[in-house]
């Protein structure tokens, strides 16, 4: 081979490896401690509260140990990881105001384009600030707000205040503890009450430097009888060292409201992405999870619902895909606290090439509940005799007039499949790419247009050479 | 086409199933292949096909001019070979109409310029044809359908990929009397061109519907006899055990 040509580290049919020089104009040296956390606080002139929540969470970070569960994350150096990285002094409201190489990184992602075609509002992260945000005017009169939460910290307080770290609290696990020591960035959304938002809103998470660590922080409010879409997006470029994604998304659903939060995650294989993700849904709410994890070296992460008024209602969709060096930890996770309630997780996972995909979920029903209902559903693909599918399913019901259905089924593709596929024409690589397909076909149907095929490309491109 | 076989040797890695097998169909012609369970019919049906489990250790495979002994099973198929499955392989989540469109866009090699509209009422009259309510067009390939069905979800491709040669494993296992004739309406619908075929079976039974035009028995990998029909109605009233003999 070309020694030009020669792949960087086997990633070379990641599409979103690229970066641009490191041009930050404000970035800390790597390693964490109090002066880190002050100074990024100090950059955002946050008001003292925040500041005492983030060392809370600081505290709370040092002070507990990694998880003795779920992927394998024992090698993650914190020394050696950049917690902050301003990249503009500014986030702007046109496009051809970012700096040159931001612009070209959102246009080669696409970002620009889909905000004109079916967006409602955007809001782009660069490194570890929000550079780009907009909305629709007719959205803003309403009374919509789509802001970073920096902006919602400084314009509405009395919000911010009264949700942030109510769902997560600070101390909830040691990445969630570190999130809140050093969050940057991140979306708010409140919708008053009554309002539908019909178009997605969508915010784009990337990363550009090299040993970063992004953590930003999401809350979204949905208001009694409200509806939104959110929709987030992520990439990062390949390097040969590891950084790190670590969010907190909380999400209120209000009386009668419902959500829905679509991620496609597609980070290059050097991240590892351990997220938090948690909504409360209040009396005839609905919250519903689309959770795509295709990218990233290890996930871990269980989107949540707390049911916790009559008649409230949670989704999990995941799907993720555990390619070469890959461990997609991955699952769903529904409380009921209320009677009659409602919930339903569907997982399907594929595993190829050496990789695991891991189903991890709790479906838990408190004490002296009536006419509750949940269905599991996991399904996984495995790919070929290296790759791995675990699934762990954890209850935990405590009431008796409880409905649980749970079904869980492991398949391979099996050489009679391909080869009957290829009886008829088809080549061995698009006869195992069909076979996938069909697989994730009952799901993909559930997913916005878009969306879909934005799915089925990616994991085309995972596909692609698995063969040979 | 004609379908040449010489000298035939193959098996699984540690095991070989066929022994050296000659056998040539003739342009235009339909011959049966018959034999007690376990000779090695259905290894020669996959072996043709190109299965990759099986290992070819000696012999040739050729289909009118075109050599097929090298060819993966994908080219095989594309070149004009075509088999009819015993145990048709179900794939959930492909619909029968999206799987048979790319299927038939590569056998008559027209990817990117195929007329859609056109193969969709071919496959309309096909089905019409093979007796199949057109709902199976929206159906996962082969998933919950019945033995039978499945069958004629086999002949039905078979029609619409329009092959050279045409390799039937025991289609007429587990089919009532009226799923045998619509089958067999669909291998008879081919004949009278170039077409040939190969129909492996156990039972007469279907060759009352499909007439071969010569019969060979296979025993323990080895063709045993080769002849006429009329050694149909003798393996009928005599049972495998005299042709078994004639292998020693």
């Amino acid at each position: 081979m070309n020694q030009a040509e020669a792949p960087v580290a086997g990633l070379s049919d990641y599409k979103y490896g690229f970066s641009f020089p490191d041009k930050s104009v404000f970035k800390p040296d790597k390693g964490l401690s109090e002066d880190i956390v002050r100074a990024i606080s100090a950059q955002k002139n946050e008001p003292e509260w925040m500041l005492e929540y983030r060392l809370r969470g600081l505290k709370a970070f040092q002070r507990k140990p990694m998880p003795a569960w779920g992927a394998e994350i024992g090698d993650i150096d914190f020394d050696n990881i950049y917690y902050y990285a301003k990249p503009a002094n500014q986030a702007v409201k046109s496009w051809k105001d970012l700096p040159e190489d931001i612009l070209a990184t959102y246009d080669r992602l696409g970002l620009p384009e889909a905000e004109k075609n079916f967006l409602a509002g955007v809001g782009a992260q660069y490194d570890s600030e929000v550079v780009y945000h907009s909305i629709k005017e007719e959205l803003e009169k309403q009374g919509v707000l789509f802001l970073s939460p920096e902006q919602a910290v400084a314009k509405h307080p009395d919000i911010v205040r009264k949700y942030f770290g109510t769902i997560i609290p600070f101390n909830d696990n040691k990445f969630a503890a570190l999130n809140t020591a050093v969050w940057s960035g991140g979306s708010f959304i409140y919708v008053p009450p009554n309002i539908r938002v019909e178009i997605p809103l969508q915010a784009y998470f990337r990363i550009n430097s090299e040993n970063f660590g992004q953590f930003e922080r999401t809350l979204i409010i949905a208001d009694e009888n409200s509806f939104v879409h959110y929709i987030e997006g992520c990439t990062a470029p390949v390097y040969t060292t590891d950084s790190l994604h670590s969010a907190v998304v909380e999400i209120v659903a209000e009386k009668g409201a419902r959500v829905r939060y679509s991620t496609i995650q597609n980070w290059s294989g050097d991240v590892y992405n351990l997220v938090t993700k948690r909504a409360v849904a209040k009396e005839g709410a609905t919250v519903e999870w689309v959770d795509g994890n295709i990218g990233s070296k290890r996930t871990m992460k269980y989107p949540a619902v707390y049911l916790m008024g009559e008649g409230a209602h949670g989704e999990v969709l995941s799907i993720a895909f555990g390619g070469k060096g890959q461990d997609q930890d991955t699952g769903g996770k529904m409380v009921h606290t209320a009677s009659n309630t409602s919930s339903v997780i569907t997982s399907k996972s594929i595993s190829k090439d050496g990789g695991t995909a891991t189903y991890r979920g709790l479906v838990k029903i408190a004490e002296n509940l009536k006419n509750v209902k949940s269905h599991v559903v996991c399904d996984a693909l495995i790919l070929d005799r290296d790759s791995k599918s675990k699934t762990y399913p954890y209850m935990e019901i405590e009431s008796d007039d409880v409905s649980m259905e749970h079904e869980a089924r492991v398949s391979r593709i099996s050489e009679d499949q391909l080869f009957y596929l290829m009886s008829r024409g088809l080549t061995e690589e698009e006869a195992s790419m069909m076979i996938v397909n069909g697989f994730l076909d009952p799901l993909v149907k559930q997913l916005p247009m878009e969306y879909a095929v934005e799915l089925n490309r990616l994991i085309e491109l995972e596909m692609e050479g698995s063969v040979g | 086409m004609n379908l040449k076989i010489t000298n035939l040797k193959a098996g699984l890695p540690d095991k070989e199933i066929l022994k050296g097998i000659s056998l040539e169909v003739p342009s235009g012609e339909v011959h049966a292949l018959m034999g007690p369970n376990g000779s090695g019919k259905s290894t020669l049906a996959n072996v043709l096909a190109g299965h990759p489990q099986y290992e070819m250790t000696a012999g040739t495979i050729a289909m009118g001019n075109v050599d097929l002994t090298e060819l993966e099973a994908h080219e095989r198929a594309r070149a004009g070979f075509f088999l009819a499955f015993q145990y048709p392989v179900e794939v959930p989540g492909i619909t029968v109409g999206k799987f048979l469109k790319r299927a038939v866009e590569l056998r008559r090699g027209e990817e990117g310029k195929f007329n859609v509209s056109g193969y969709i009422t071919e496959l309309r009259s096909a089905m019409d044809f093979m007796g199949m309510d057109q709902g199976f067009i929206n159906r996962y390939l082969n998933e919950g359908f019945s033995g039978g069905e499945k069958k004629r979800m086999e002949i039905l491709q078979m029609l619409m990929l329009n092959p050279n040669f045409a390799v039937l494993d025991e289609t007429d296992s587990g089919l009532d009397i009226d799923a045998l004739r619509i089958v067999a309406k669909g291998v008879n619908k081919l004949r009278g061109g170039k077409f040939g075929s190969l129909v492996i079976t156990h039972y007469q039974r279907i060759l009352d519907y499909v007439k071969p035009d010569k019969v060979h028995v296979m025993v323990e990998g080895h063709i045993v006899l080769s002849g006429g029909p009329d050694i149909v109605n003798e393996l009928e009233a005599r049972g495998y055990d005299w042709v078994k003999e004639m292998k020693k």
